[in-house]
């Protein structure tokens, strides 16, 4: 202690002055930002939606709840609302059924080439929503090659099925969706602690019983996150129903219908499908988040490898999983060896006869043709670029400073994963097809940058959950290292904090590039034929019978989101080596 | 050197460091030490620039630099875990503050080589740092934080994440080579053995206030309060009363009658004054009943603790409960025994009414 140095007291009293000034403007800019942030988030993801619910209550400048009236009386409203939840239970009972068995498969049995067919078993992560029906159509559909071989099998005069209406849905969304299940569960079953089955077999509990007792429910949070998405993913799926639907209506289609009408009253009425289509989705979103909360004495397992069962059995397992593995590449196949058809050559054969490249080479050379992939890369590169941008921003906001409107910004960045696409693009169409700046908004429907605004919004969750994690698992300790070491903030942001954040926000970023290169839903209701993205092009040319072309713009969607995933497994794993390793 | 004048630091309504003086000598090895929410870790980081102080002044070399963002302080730091750049090789992490602070791109690779001699790890420069084992990363820690030659380094319990074993060497080998380059340091622990090891002086903090500061046997012979003395080492408190007070010795009188001398200390201890005495269990001597009684505590053996180099008794007296360390086969338990104070200055008076806290 140094009574001697009281006089200095004053000088003390000073630079506490300065010191408090300087948090104070550390924190001013926080605000800035901040503010600038939720401002942005604000007006574009929570307001259209507002302009939608205000529109469901409104008619011909009058506040009413007609629109409401008419949905409930009318028995096609009420139809289409019971079979959106009736195909969404029913796709969570048939993804189920596959994905939990597949995951045990391969999490419990070991054979030849494991490995191998349990990467292979995710593949229908690789098919863009549109690709994935039109795969189906190609494979199951009246002309394709399942039917054919059926019918010529069997001798058939007619196919014998046609593939539409709700079994043709669930088929498709059972292929799509059984894969959350499948991961979820694969995921789960690694960190069980075996220590605990063999518990369990040590008190006299025989294998079905601790399977019953323990494993399941052990896995129940997991499984219950797989069931609640593919629900929320089913009840926003747009492409299924609207392309094998036929007369069965669900509520996304109805949207789009209500919306092509463009009387006022239907306008209203697609507002109030979107309301409802929304509430139903932000209540499981809701439960969806409480349910992850649970989840946390899943972790506490200690991820010991379990021991895999060697035996006669293998051989069984080894067998089915094969076979499931050939159904689940089937679509991929079957889109590549349609992309190879030119036009006009395969009428009745079973395969077709002539194959050539010159699907591709058109897709290439003829500008009309190329014109839909350079709008969407275009337009994909551009969304990703904002995103990324906000992206950073925002998680740099959220995981290293304090400041009011935390918990609003933290729910923006997720809200629009919880509204299917049609409501975005009917929200979007709404709001941004008048032109009043003083109400932020402007007419942006019919231009080039409508689009690149959806695909935006839509991918926020994907890019900010990125950017979120990498900034979480980034040490402060090493920022404050370079600062220590005589770093400004440039030289810290540049060669500490981005080269470590990087890989995971290039994971983020590459596959919402792939989402909005492959985008349908969205981009069926807000394109114009000068900015029609790949997906819209793929339907016109399936209208035109062009198969051909269709499937080769399939093929290349496929390959690019192979070639992305690829490249995220490989930043995963060197991500991986180097955390790992201390 | 480095000054600390005042130094406030408030999170909301919590004062974490409040009114903090201190003045740390150039080349001289300082431990901020004190149990965990005592504000060391705090303080280091207003003395880095980390944390901007409410209140108070930081001056480097006479310059103010309170208000100076990190990058623009010259301290060096070493973190508990290490933070080294896991994107980087160990030569790019020592040479990282040389470039930063604009060294000429010829010079580094030398410097860096010298950096990774001081701390034993020649030829090193192309590992990654996960190759590396945890003494070895805290070792580049160390090498990265001394490559630009701050003027002041700190080393916020750089050993904490070492084995025991580890640590031990790791103390000594550490303390040689900050003396030998001279380097003035601060060091943050909550480990009472590695201050006494490491610092030339030792500042005890508790609750955001600094205690005492002096070297390890200063505060460990002298504490300037009950806390300093129960933190550091063990020590028995027992409530007396002072009946004759000469220069610096008082004597007191223990329940029971007994009467001791002890230090005063700078404690106001007046005859009739109620205080509380300290022993260190090393300062009394434990001899079988029987023998000279005259001016000794009886007791009754409750617990033996047998330590290797030291054997700990835990005796029961009508004073209150005593630490005493005697040979291993001074006593047994249950055997009844007798206290003396074995050295007169040791045993100390306290204030009454200031518990120890701990």
């Amino acid at each position: 202690m140094a009574p001697d140095t009281a006089p200095s007291a004053e000088a003390a009293r000073t630079a506490s002055g300065t010191g408090a000034e300087r948090s104070r403007r550390r924190s001013s800019r926080t605000a800035v930002l901040a503010a600038v942030v939720l401002a942005l988030l604000l007006w574009l993801v929570l307001y259209p939606n507002l302009y939608v619910l205000a529109d469901s209550l409104r008619m011909s400048g009058r506040w009413t709840l007609a629109a409401y009236a008419r949905f409930v009386r009318s028995p096609s409203e009420l139809g289409a609302l019971w079979n959106s939840i009736w195909i969404s239970l029913a796709s969570v009972a048939l993804s189920g059924l596959v994905g939990v068995p597949l995951a045990f498969l391969f999490t419990r049995f070991d054979f030849p080439g494991r490995r191998l067919l349990a990467a292979l078993a995710a593949v229908p992560v690789l098919l863009p929503p549109l690709v994935g029906v039109i795969a189906f159509l190609f494979l199951y559909g009246e002309t394709g090659f399942i039917t054919r071989g059926v019918q010529l099998l069997l001798g058939l005069r007619a196919p014998p099925w046609r593939l539409n209406g709700p079994a043709a849905i669930l088929l498709v969304h059972t292929y799509t969706m059984y894969v959350y299940f499948y991961m979820f569960t694969s995921a789960a079953l690694a960190r069980l602690d075996p220590a605990q089955a063999q518990a369990a077999r040590a008190l006299g509990a025989s294998g079905p019983t601790v399977l019953r007792r323990v494993t399941l429910p052990l896995l129940f949070p997991a499984i219950g996150g797989a069931a609640l998405l593919v629900f929320m993913t089913s009840m926003g799926s747009f492409s299924a129903p609207y392309v094998f639907g036929g007369g069965f209506r669900v509520l996304t289609t109805q949207i789009f219908v209500s919306k092509l009408n463009g009387t006022p009253e239907d306008l209203a009425l697609a507002a109030v499908e979107a309301v409802v289509l929304a509430a139903t989705s932000l209540l499981f979103l809701g439960l969806l988040e409480r349910l992850e909360r649970g989840r946390a004495y899943t972790g506490a397992g200690k991820g010991i490898a379990p021991v895999r069962r060697r035996g006669a059995a293998d051989v069984g397992a080894g067998v089915v999983a094969f076979l499931v593995v050939l159904v689940l590449v089937l679509p991929h196949l079957t889109v590549a060896l349609v992309s190879l058809v030119p036009i006009g050559t395969w009428t009745t054969e079973l395969f077709p006869p002539r194959l050539s490249l010159v699907n591709y080479r058109l897709m290439f050379t003829e500008p009309a043709r190329l014109r839909p992939i350079l709008n969407s890369l275009s337009m994909a590169t551009t969304a990703t670029l904002a995103n990324v941008a906000l992206a950073v921003a925002a998680a740099w906001l959220i995981v290293r400073r304090s400041f009011r409107g935390k918990g609003l910004m933290s729910a923006l960045v997720v809200l629009p994963w919880a509204l299917p696409g049609t409501v975005l693009a009917l929200a979007l169409a709404t709001t941004f097809s008048v032109h009043a700046p003083w109400l932020g908004r402007f007419v942006l429907v019919g231009t080039a940058a409508i689009l690149p605004l959806a695909y935006f919004i839509r991918d926020i969750p994907l890019v900010t959950r990125a950017a979120l994690t990498s900034f979480r698992q980034l040490d402060p300790a090493v920022e404050e290292a370079a600062a220590s070491l005589g770093a400004g903030p440039a030289r810290t942001l540049g060669r500490v904090v981005l080269p470590l954040v990087l890989p995971g926000l290039l994971a983020g970023a590459l596959l919402a590039f792939v989402t909005a290169l492959g985008e349908f839903v969205a981009s069926i209701l807000l394109y114009t034929h000068a900015t029609r993205p790949i997906s819209v092009e793929i339907l016109s040319q399936l209208r035109a019978f062009d198969f051909g072309a269709a499937a080769a713009y399939a093929v290349l969607l496929i390959v690019v989101m192979a070639i992305v995933f690829g490249i995220g497994q490989m930043a995963a794993a060197d991500d991986a080596v180097r955390r790992g390793g201390g | 050197m480095l000054r600390l004048e005042g130094l406030e630091k408030r999170f909301g309504d919590v004062v974490a460091v409040s009114d903090l003086w201190l003045d740390v000598g150039r080349g001289e090895l300082l431990t901020l030490l004190g149990p965990s929410g005592c504000g060391k870790t705090t303080t280091l980081r207003m003395i880095a620039g980390f944390e901007t102080a409410t209140a108070g002044r930081v001056l480097l070399d006479g310059r103010d630099v309170t208000t100076l963002p990190p990058q623009r302080r010259g301290t060096g730091m070493v973190f508990q875990n290490y933070a080294l750049f896991p994107h980087l090789d160990v030569h790019e992490n020592v040479a990282f503050g040389l470039k930063a602070q604009g060294v000429p791109r010829a010079d580094i690779p030398r410097r860096v080589e010298r950096a990774l001699e001081l701390v034993d790890l020649p030829g090193y420069g192309s590992r990654k740092v996960q190759q590396l084992s945890g003494g070895q990363q805290q070792r580049v820690a160390l090498a990265r934080a001394l490559a630009p030659e701050p003027p002041v380094l700190l080393l916020d319990e750089p050993l904490s994440n070492l084995d025991a074993a580890l640590r031990e060497r790791t103390r000594s080998e550490l303390r040689a080579l900050l003396k030998s380059l001279g380097i003035t340091s601060i060091f943050v622990t909550h480990d009472q053995e590695e201050a006494f090891a490491l610092s030339d002086r030792v500042a005890l903090l508790r609750a955001g206030r600094l205690q005492q500061v002096g070297t390890p046997e200063e505060l460990y012979l002298e504490p300037a309060n009950a806390f300093v003395a129960s933190f550091l080492g063990r020590a028995s408190f027992l409530p007396a009363r002072v009946v004759a007070a000469e220069g610096e010795i008082v004597v007191c009188e223990l329940s029971g009658g007994v009467r001791w001398p002890a230090a005063r200390g700078g404690v106001d201890a007046r005859p009739g004054a109620e205080v509380r005495l300290m022993l260190r269990p090393e300062a009394i001597a434990l001899t079988a009943d029987g023998a000279d009684g005259a001016g000794s505590l009886p007791g009754r053996v409750t617990e033996r603790q047998f330590g290797g180099a030291t054997t700990l008794y835990r005796v029961e007296t009508p004073a209150g409960e005593v630490l005493v360390q005697a040979g291993a086969r001074a006593a047994a338990q249950g055997d009844t025994v007798r206290l003396h104070p074995a050295d007169a200055s040791a045993p100390r008076v306290y204030p009454a009414t200031e518990p120890p806290s701990r």
